[in-house]
């Protein structure tokens, strides 16, 4: 019984323990970030890594989800007679949900991981620690560039997912089962607002871009130096930031579309 | 120097690629594309009841998109409804004895603004009341009508 409750007690210790030292560490790189600007080639090496590389796995991703979209929404309209509203449909699940959220767990699995896995196996080579012995900040040189480039990366990524996800919907929905293409645009353009669901939908994948981000450069950060906690700290990076971003996703819904 | 050359019209092709799609998004796929009627001419109706109409709502003619609802307003002095639209320059010879009714796109769709010419030999021009109204037709009200008018009749046998 006792034995049973000092784990408990460890595990919520260490819990409030890893916590508050992801915060500390979030300031720390909030702080470090105007060394970023100094050295800009760090930054755009870092965008091509987490943004040029993942672009593809979005496009792909983007092109089926508005396909399906585009499928399913139109068997389930025809039935009554409202399949011209397929272009409000396919845009208003893009924009405001599936862009953001579907495009931020991508940027988990394809980027995210990679920047735990460098920044870990940057710490257990020591790496890490050499560069304090040269009085070079790991966080103004490894950690900044690497976080604000995943923030920048993500609203852009998550604006391509939408856009392409819309010319998949189209595809399907205009182009294989004959949707008026007019009425699919103009329908679209009619619901569709500027303020309330794009700019929310950018709203919202800047934060899932700062959470993925932080996560992942912390999990790196914070990995336990050897080729198994660097494995751990990798899926812990995916698993969080499914459960971050699909938790703020409902939250942040809740904020704006009441 | 080559390979950082690469990255960096990589990295300018998705950043730009990404400020266009939040272009798109602006500008094909939300409602900042449908511009007003900016060349026009203004008319006014009143109407006992709008129903669900809103601003931005069309205003067709024979089916015919002409303009679009620019306001929606309510007198408090003589207890109507004041729908302000405004109605493409093209289409400027409507006479003044022209009708506005309040209908509604499919069964379940949206209202607009539907104007039935007349035959006036006079012309509206900016500013002016269309005096023909008739007001939406409230699905609630006609089946509430609908119901006593049955009821009516089976009380009567």
């Amino acid at each position: 019984m006792s034995a049973w409750l000092q784990r408990l007690g460890r595990r919520g210790f260490g819990f409030f323990e890893r916590l508050g030292r992801g915060h500390i560490f979030l300031l720390r790189t909030l702080a470090a970030l105007p060394a970023v600007l100094v050295r800009p080639r760090l930054l755009i090496a870092q965008l091509h890594a987490v943004g040029v590389l993942t672009l593809l796995i979005i496009v792909v991703s983007g092109l089926f989800v508005g396909m399906v979209l585009g499928l399913q929404g139109y068997n389930t309209l025809v039935d009554f007679g409202a399949e011209e509203s397929l272009g409000v449909v396919v845009a208003l699940s893009l924009v405001r949900e599936l862009g953001p959220v579907v495009a931020a767990l991508l940027f988990a699995g394809r980027a995210g991981s990679a920047l735990t896995a460098e920044i870990g196996l940057m710490k257990a080579t020591e790496q890490l620690s050499g560069m304090e012995m040269m009085a070079v900040d790991p966080l103004e040189r490894v950690v900044a560039p690497r976080f604000l480039a995943g923030f920048l990366a993500m609203p852009l990524l998550a604006a391509i997912f939408s856009v392409v996800g819309v010319y998949g919907g189209w595809f399907v929905g205009v182009g294989l089962l004959g949707v008026d293409d007019g009425a699919f645009w103009s329908q679209m353009q009619a619901r569709v607002d500027l303020y309330d669901d794009v700019y929310n939908g950018v709203i919202k994948s800047l934060v899932f871009g700062l959470v993925a981000a932080w996560i992942a450069v912390f999990e790196g950060y914070d990995a336990v130096p050897t080729s198994e906690g660097v494995g751990r700290a990798t899926t812990r990076t995916v698993v969080h930031t499914a459960l971050a971003v699909l938790g703020l996703d409902f939250v942040l819904t809740a904020l704006m579309f009441d | 120097m080559v390979q950082t050359r690469t990255v960096e019209i990589a990295v300018g092709a998705f950043v730009a690629a990404g400020l266009g799609a939040l272009f798109v998004l602006a500008m094909k796929v939300s409602n900042i594309g449908a511009f007003d009627v900016a060349e026009g001419y203004e008319l006014v109706a009143r109407f006992d009841n709008v129903g669900g109409l809103k601003v931005r709502a069309p205003v067709t003619v024979g089916g015919v998109r002409v303009g679009r609802v620019v306001a929606i307003d309510y007198d408090m002095d003589t207890y109507e409804a004041v729908v302000r639209m405004r109605i493409d320059r093209r289409y400027d010879r409507f006479p003044t004895d022209t009708s506005a009714s309040i209908l509604t796109a499919g069964l379940l769709g949206e209202q607009y603004v539907g104007l039935e010419p007349g035959g006036e030999e006079r012309y509206l021009g900016d500013g002016d009341r269309i005096r023909y109204t008739q007001s939406a037709l409230v699905l609630e009200k006609i089946i509430g009508q609908f119901l006593y008018s049955k009821a009516a009749e089976g009380g009567g046998k």
